[in-house]
């Protein structure tokens, strides 16, 4: 059942980490298309040994850039059915992953956001809580959606969703844009819990909480 | 009437911008930009000619001292500037990316799957775009 499903994983300078957050996805998910987005470490490679599809961006164009490209990957596979979003640094859960396809098919969700806010497991400092329940407002706010957690990266999306999205913000603010083009299209969509570990090694490479002022001036300078 | 070295200096400056803008070919619709532009030349001419033009404005809008005026002018003029750049360079950005990912998905539609591990794999040399029309149904 989980060959109609693609996992789609941007992938940016994270070659130490890339190949085993690959095989062990692969283990329940055979199929997964990294897009690597202009590495200049072994990225590509780790990711193409331990069994990814790679599709190379030949510049760096930003997270949101390689989803679109990971998507349209994706689509043109046609046995697809499902997209999973799935960060390269190993702080997402693939049982995680494995409830929310689960909750898709039973509840007949077209699209399900992971939440860290659903349950306790997450373990994020303060001012970072803080930074994202405002961006939650701030997306609530703006888009026809009610979330508990805008900015998260684990997602799952059916094929008919994901051939009506268009991701146009390169860099951070394409989670904002995705949800509010969900919203846009009044499809059924759900929340499931979800654990993000914050290793040194993801808390290293993670954005830091100013970015949230650079996307809000992505998202008001259209 | 006397002219100041400063007043000189400034014309042949606002003259050669003008110029060198003309130089570049263009198409009609740049043309209401370029005669804005001429005429904004010609006003600043005027101004450095008869910096009391300014003084004049500025009274006729509220503002104290014609230089204050200009500064506002500046000021309105440099952030205007400043967003059309930003979003012009946005488009650019977004032709960009689509070439780009143009490329990277072609080269991978090109290679063979690392691990030949992609039962269905994409039709070779096929635009993704090919398979938006099937019916996307799901389970």
């Amino acid at each position: 059942m989980n060959d109609e499903v693609w996992l789609v994983v941007p992938l940016y300078n994270e070659a130490r980490v890339i190949g085993d957050v690959v095989r062990s996805a692969r283990t329940v998910f055979p199929h997964v298309v990294c897009v690597d987005d202009g590495s200049s470490d072994d990225s590509a490679a780790e990711a193409a040994r331990a069994g990814a599809v790679v599709v190379r961006h030949p510049v760096n164009l930003g997270q949101g850039a390689a989803l679109q490209t990971g998507f349209e990957f994706a689509l043109s596979v046609p046995s697809m059915r499902w997209v999973v979003t799935f960060d390269a640094d190993g702080q997402h859960q693939v049982d995680d992953v494995v409830a929310m396809l689960d909750k898709a098919r039973a509840e007949d969700l077209d699209v399900v956001f992971g939440s860290r806010f659903l349950d306790e497991r997450t373990q994020a400092g303060a001012v970072k809580k803080l930074v994202l329940r405002l961006a939650v407002a701030y997306t609530n706010l703006t888009t026809r959606t009610r979330l508990t957690d805008a900015h998260n990266g684990l997602r799952v999306i059916s094929r008919p969703v994901l051939q009506r999205i268009d991701i146009t913000q390169n860099r951070m603010a394409h989670a904002s844009e995705l949800v509010a083009q969900i919203g846009g299209m009044g499809v059924r969509y759900g929340e499931s819990p979800v654990h993000i570990l914050y290793t040194d090694y993801s808390r290293s490479k993670g954005q830091s909480v100013w970015n949230a002022v650079n996307i809000l001036v992505e998202l008001i300078l259209r | 009437m006397k002219l100041v070295l400063i007043q000189v200096l400034l014309i042949v400056v606002v003259v050669a911008v003008v110029a060198r803008l003309f130089r570049s070919r263009g198409a009609r619709s740049q043309a209401i930009r370029r005669l804005g532009l001429t005429l904004f030349a010609a006003f600043a001419v005027v101004s450095i000619l008869f910096p009391s033009v300014w003084n004049r404005i500025a009274h006729m809008v509220g503002v104290g001292r014609g230089t204050d005026m200009v500064l506002y002018a500046l000021v309105v003029a440099f952030l205007s500037f400043t967003v059309t750049t930003y979003l012009r360079f946005r488009d650019l950005e977004t032709r960009y990316t689509k070439l780009a990912r143009r490329l990277a998905l072609d080269e991978a539609h090109a290679e063979p799957g690392p691990t030949g591990s992609t039962p269905s794999g994409p039709a070779s040399g096929g635009d993704p775009g090919d398979v938006l029309d099937e019916p996307g149904g799901r389970d």
